[in-house]
């Protein structure tokens, strides 16, 4: 078990927005957690990410309590955070906006061969490498907040609604893309989606929450073909 | 030629407090940049900077070269306290806190050293550690201790940009003055980093301290207080968090000031700064070089 999620509970002020979640993931598993808009989607993964305090509930990774740790310490575990609206440093550089990427690392070896990494997977980064990241289009930022959260060496990768604002084409592609980082390198994935028909095909396990709180889970092979989802998610 | 002559050599006047202005100035607007937060004690350390150079060269009887070593350090010294002991705790709080928290401290430092025994409530002359000499270079002529504040800017600009735009630290800095949340989720420790940048953004203003009391060789535990205002509103002429409109900021500041001095009447100096203020804050509330507007 990599990561385990227990009755987790999170709040803005006095609106509790988790009621009590429960998830987990294998090693090198791709979880995707759908749902509509509000749901707590993205209040899950900044709960994991130490963004947002969890009220109750814990977080179990590599054997290790953390919740409600800082998140600049929860990225040293080997946990990354693709923010959702990809938040790149629009006046830095694409190679700075990389280099903090890898802001934990201190081995140059290990450095090198993940911006090999991503400029592989992402070739257009490379070309790009000494444009200001606010100049990219949208779907160059999102390869760039993916190739960011990468360079950091994560064991376990949270993407926030990668496709947001994205053409489906565009969406293919980046989805592709995270696919293959995930079978070549082994790093798990927690993928939260409003498009759930990507989420669904990209994932092997999924999550369905509705008002903080899991309605249902399954292989997503699964999952897609439950006439409930099809009913919310699919228009019947 | 008289007028041209006349000109060139208020410019250097001008350049000579615009220089030591960019110097406060940058720390206003880095310590904005990271806590948007305007540090109104910030002149006060400046202030502590040109007493300390006091106490080294007319007590201590120490050389320049280890005169601006130890102001930065107690100045830096003096900054990082501040941030912990008035800022820190109110991380937060809301922002109002910690302005009304700015002010209180500039107070608290301006009366505390103004106590007989400390700094002391009066002017005092203060000793330069050479002899003014003057060049004179045909059309103008300029004075070595304007040589020496030019340089020692020059210095500190060109360390203070490699720092910020070539080292580690530095990329930590501007991730953070963007966006500190994403920061943190790049592992970068906020706290230290603010931290960081209070030392830095005091460590300048001690230069700016020391090269000040070079200039105006009268010293006041109150002096810091002008100068402060002026950085400020150079730092909002620039782009509040801009490091280059700091410069810049300060160095149109003093300009500005002298020039009215010489063509206008001296009376009008500081006000002649205050209608910069308001124009700016009127017509353009994000500076000369500022793209988006924030919220104070």
């Amino acid at each position: 078990m990599l990561i385990k999620v227990c009755g987790l509970r999170a709040a803005y002020g006095a609106v509790e927005v988790l009621h009590g979640i429960d998830i987990e993931a294998d090693r090198g598993e791709v979880l995707s957690i759908i749902g509509a808009n509000g749901a707590g989607k993205t209040t899950l993964l900044k709960t994991i990410a130490g963004v947002v305090r969890a009220t109750s509930g814990e977080i179990i990774y590599e054997e290790k309590k953390i919740t409600n740790e800082r998140s600049d310490r929860i990225v040293r575990t080997g946990i990354a955070l693709v923010p959702e609206g990809r938040r790149v440093f629009p006046d830095l550089t694409v190679r700075d906006n990389l280099r903090l990427g890898a802001y934990t690392l201190r081995n140059r070896r290990l450095k090198k061969d993940l911006l090999d990494l991503v400029l592989e997977t992402f070739p257009k980064l490379r070309e790009r490498l000494w444009q200001h990241a606010g100049t990219l289009s949208g779907g160059e930022q999102q390869m760039l907040a993916v190739g960011r959260a990468i360079m950091a060496n994560p064991r376990l990768l949270l993407l926030d609604e990668p496709s947001m604002g994205l053409s489906p084409l565009m969406t293919q592609e980046i989805f592709s893309l995270v696919r293959k980082i995930n079978s070549e390198k082994a790093i798990s994935m927690i993928l939260v989606e409003q498009n759930a028909h990507m989420a669904l095909e990209f994932s092997h396990r999924t999550y369905v929450l509705e008002n903080g709180a899991i309605v249902m889970s399954g292989e997503s092979s699964k999952v897609k073909s439950d006439p409930a989802v099809l009913a919310a998610y699919f228009g019947g | 030629m008289e007028l041209l002559s006349y000109i060139l050599e208020q410019a250097i006047n001008g350049l000579q407090i615009g220089a030591v202005y960019a110097l406060i100035a940058l720390g206003y607007t880095m310590v904005y940049g990271v806590l948007r937060l305007i540090n109104f004690a910030h002149g006060d350390i400046f202030m502590f900077g040109s007493f300390t150079a006091y106490f080294l060269i007319s007590k201590w009887h120490l050389p320049i070269y280890l005169v601006f070593p130890i102001t930065v350090f107690a100045t830096a010294l003096l900054g990082y306290a501040v941030e912990k002991i008035a800022y820190k705790p109110l991380r937060s709080a809301p922002r109002i806190s910690l302005l009304i928290t700015a002010v209180g401290v500039s107070l608290f430092l301006e009366y505390f050293l103004s106590l007989k025994g400390l700094f002391g409530p009066d002017y005092i002359a203060f000793p330069r550690p050479f002899d003014v000499r003057v060049f004179d270079l045909k059309l103008f002529s300029v004075t070595n201790i304007q040589l020496i504040i030019f340089s020692v800017t020059a210095v500190s600009l060109l360390l203070l940009y490699l720092l910020v735009y070539k080292t580690r630290q530095g990329r930590a800095m501007r991730a953070v003055s963007h966006d500190p949340e994403v920061a943190a989720l790049m592992g970068i420790n906020i706290d230290g980093i603010i931290s960081f940048t209070f030392i830095v953004g005091t460590g300048l203003a001690g230069i700016g301290g020391i090269l000040y009391a070079f200039a105006y060789p009268q010293i006041n535990v109150f002096m810091g207080i002008m100068p402060g205002i002026k950085s400020f509103i150079a730092a909002v002429l620039g782009g509040i968090g801009l490091i280059h409109g700091a410069v810049v900021g300060g160095i149109i500041i003093g300009v500005l000031e002298v020039f009215v001095s010489a063509f206008l009447s001296s009376t009008f100096r500081d006000g002649v700064i205050f209608i910069v203020l308001l124009l700016v804050l009127l017509l353009r509330p994000n500076g000369l070089f500022g793209r988006r507007i924030e919220k104070l």
